[in-house]
């Protein structure tokens, strides 16, 4: 047996040690590589930037459970952090199924710890979980009140400053969508086709692909994809002066590169064994 | 009873809820919100029995039978009772439920406990992509060796080091994903659109009965 | 480097060594973890449905209300519980109204807006307008994405042999599906790994405090 089928055939254990240095190192020895926006990432930015002094509210559907959180959560506190500190009133939805509603708890709890005066109720208000899934989109249409009638904390929806004001889509701004999944096909044939509400999505990278044709028709404002998409999105509130925290999505960017760079080594190396392999037995 | 009358109820909610779309009269408006805000909400909050009787099945047929790896239907067990102690072991005076919710928050259980495991699960899938990146990912036929240099040129052109190798690339990847890709994407788009509306006529019209139960 | 102190963090930390323990091989501590994660889920769920859609949904309208309306609201509650038929056989064909009730709907009010958020829109924004094709470089670009959906769906039609122009157009779909699942390819690779950087940015930094 000769090195090229010794090597096709390694024990994939390998491959997990080289994939877990290939991460490891560069968390301990940043890169520092500089973070490229992309314009689907600068419109949605753009878009909450004006809604600065609207008399609409920013509403933040979280539907995303911690098998994604990398990728999403960094995106909800930025979002979050966007609104609090241009003082854009938020409606942040714990999602539509319930295992989702502990990552916008998360979000909130991450983001409000450098904007000490946000009030609750007044510049943002956490709404939990209602069953539905579609229905609750549409619902969300006629009266968030009639849909939720209390807050993730049990206050009443009536008695809310924000809640009193923003009562469905039409003092609704823009939705974002947070998810990797299908939903946010589904805000837009719901709350866009049906009220006329703006989208913007924020999704995992895996689902980034499929939601071009929403960006192009502009069924979606804007979207953010992947680690990449937070990352850019840190990167402009930096730019802009609004305090990002730990920038979780940047700093994994630099071990996304090297991964990266691994994967395609891998791919070919496989690659050149394979075509190796298959023309010696050929030959024989 | 058993069979028609579920399907009459389906066409006739379907048809209802279809039309009323295209009829903005005040009693159409009023009927959607009236179903959609209350009475489809409230049923579905119901729907949960399925899920807990599926997971509680599964578990219980698993401990009873003394199948290969029982105790960790145990485990799974405990797991439930945990998180409903540390919710409602407020309405339990004294007792085990009484000290889990007082010493177990509800949101750390979640936050340290719940996420932590299943962020960590998929996790798994970056190591198993890699492998099988190098096993399974050869440039066998022409359409194969297209995926992998769009894959490739992907994969380079979405981070850092791309950019930092040429910096055109970025907006090379834009591209493919803006026209070609986004190309492909609406044409499979409108395919499971088509598909979607065919089944959702179906299913008012009573040819497809599946979600009923294996008729 | 600062170890945390918190014993959260470090209960999360096992959890996840527990977990990654399965990449030598399958072992009692993953499983260990694996169940006690889906019973968490399961828990954390019914708790978060009770408070927020049973309490303000349910109860409060029905205890504390004060609207006559209120006493409707117990025809969908029939509805719902009709649910609980599947825990006996005999009556088990009960759970077919909620479902029949539900499902008919979805299916009704679905079909007016996927035709128009995936087959009008789509359409629309497929058909070449003056500003699609106002720079030649955005025309090649457009046209190459009329090209490309048209010949997609080519290959999505089976009804037809795909011989003469229409397997033409069909080979041509593919050329764009490949294009596409490349593009779909590279980013899983990328959501896969984001999502091991966070667990590593988890031990690295709120565990170990090895990095900053």
């Amino acid at each position: 047996m000769g090195f090229w089928d010794r090597f096709l055939k390694i024990d994939r254990r390998w491959v997990f040690l080289v994939v877990w240095i290939a991460v490891v190192i560069p968390l301990l020895k940043p890169l520092g590589l500089p973070t490229h926006i992309t314009p689907p990432v600068k419109k949605l930015y753009d878009y909450i930037d004006r809604m600065e002094g609207e008399d609409k509210a920013v509403f933040l559907s979280f539907d995303f459970d911690p098998s994604t959180m990398p990728e999403l959560l960094p995106m909800g506190v930025a979002i979050i952090r966007h609104c609090f500190a241009k003082k854009i009133p938020i409606i942040v939805y714990g999602g539509l199924y319930p295992q989702f509603v502990g990552m916008a708890k998360m979000a909130i709890d991450m983001a409000k710890t450098d904007f000490p005066d946000i009030v609750y109720g007044k510049d943002y208000v956490f709404l939990g979980y209602v069953p539905g899934l579609s229905l609750v989109i549409l619902s969300i249409g006629e009266s968030i009140q009639g849909t939720f009638g209390n807050d993730y904390f049990g206050n009443r929806l009536d008695t809310l400053p924000l809640t009193m004001h923003v009562d469905n889509y039409e003092k609704i701004g823009i939705v974002v969508d947070l998810s990797g999944s299908s939903i946010p096909a589904s805000w837009v044939a719901y709350a866009y086709q049906r009220y006329g509400c703006r989208i913007g999505c924020g999704t995992t990278a895996v689902s980034a692909a499929q939601y071009y044709p929403y960006l192009q028709t502009g069924q979606f404002v804007g979207m953010l994809g992947g680690l990449k998409g937070a990352a850019e999105y840190e990167e402009l509130l930096e730019r802009n002066g609004i305090p990002t925290g730990r920038r979780t999505a940047t700093i994994g960017m630099d071990a996304q590169s090297v991964v990266h760079l691994l994967i395609i080594l891998l791919i070919i190396l496989g690659n050149i064994g394979y075509f190796y392999v298959r023309r010696r037995e050929r030959r024989a | 009873m058993r069979r028609t009358f579920p399907l009459v109820i389906a066409f006739t909610m379907g048809l209802l809820m279809m039309i009323q779309y295209f009829i903005p009269h005040p009693i159409s408006q009023k009927f959607y919100k009236i179903m959609v805000q209350q009475w489809l909400i409230i049923i579905s909050i119901f729907f949960y029995v399925f899920a807990w009787r599926s997971f509680g099945l599964y578990h219980i047929n698993k401990i009873k039978r003394r199948k290969e790896g029982w105790w960790a239907s145990v485990v799974a067990f405990v797991g439930v009772f945990f998180m409903l102690l540390a919710g409602f072991g407020d309405r339990i005076p004294g007792g085990i439920g009484h000290f889990i919710y007082k010493y177990f928050n509800f949101d750390d259980l979640y936050n340290y406990m719940f996420a932590p495991l299943q962020a960590t699960m998929f996790s798994l899938l970056a190591f198993f992509i890699a492998s099988a990146a190098f096993r399974a990912f050869k440039a066998r036929t022409m359409e194969a060796t297209l995926l992998l240099v769009t894959a490739t040129i992907v994969m380079l052109g979405r981070v850092p080091l791309g950019a930092s190798m040429w910096k055109g690339l970025p907006k090379v990847v834009e591209w493919i994903l803006m026209y070609p890709n986004m190309a492909a994407q609406r044409g499979i788009m409108i395919g499971v659109g088509l598909g979607m509306i065919a089944t959702s006529m179906k299913i008012i019209l009573g040819i497809e009965r599946s979600y009923l139960g294996g008729e | 480097m600062h170890i945390s102190t918190n014993p959260w963090v470090w209960i999360a930390a096992i959890l996840t060594l527990a977990i990654y323990s399965f990449l030598y091989k399958d072992n009692p501590f993953y499983k260990f973890a694996e169940h006690l994660f889906m019973g968490l889920s399961i828990g954390y769920g019914a708790v978060v449905l009770w408070y927020n859609s049973i309490i303000p949904r349910l109860w409060n309208p029905l205890a504390h209300g004060t609207s006559p309306s209120r006493f409707y609201l117990l025809i969908p509650i029939a509805i719902g519980l009709l649910s609980f038929g599947i825990f006996s056989k005999k009556y088990s064909w009960l759970i077919k109204y909620p479902l029949a009730f539900s499902v008919g709907a979805y299916a009704g009010f679905s079909i007016p807006v996927t035709f128009e958020a995936s087959i009008f829109e789509q359409i629309s924004g497929t058909i070449l307008t003056k500003q699609m094709m106002a720079t030649p470089w955005l025309a090649i670009s457009n046209l190459i994405m009329f090209v490309g959906v048209i010949t997609t769906i080519t290959y999505f039609y089976f009804s037809k042999h795909h011989k003469g122009l229409l397997g033409k157009s069909a080979r041509t779909g593919i050329v764009f599906l490949m294009l596409a699942f490349g593009a779909s390819f590279g980013y899983t690779v990328m959501a896969r790994i984001s999502l091991l950087i966070g667990r590593m940015q988890f031990l690295l930094h709120d565990w170990l405090g090895i990095i900053k």
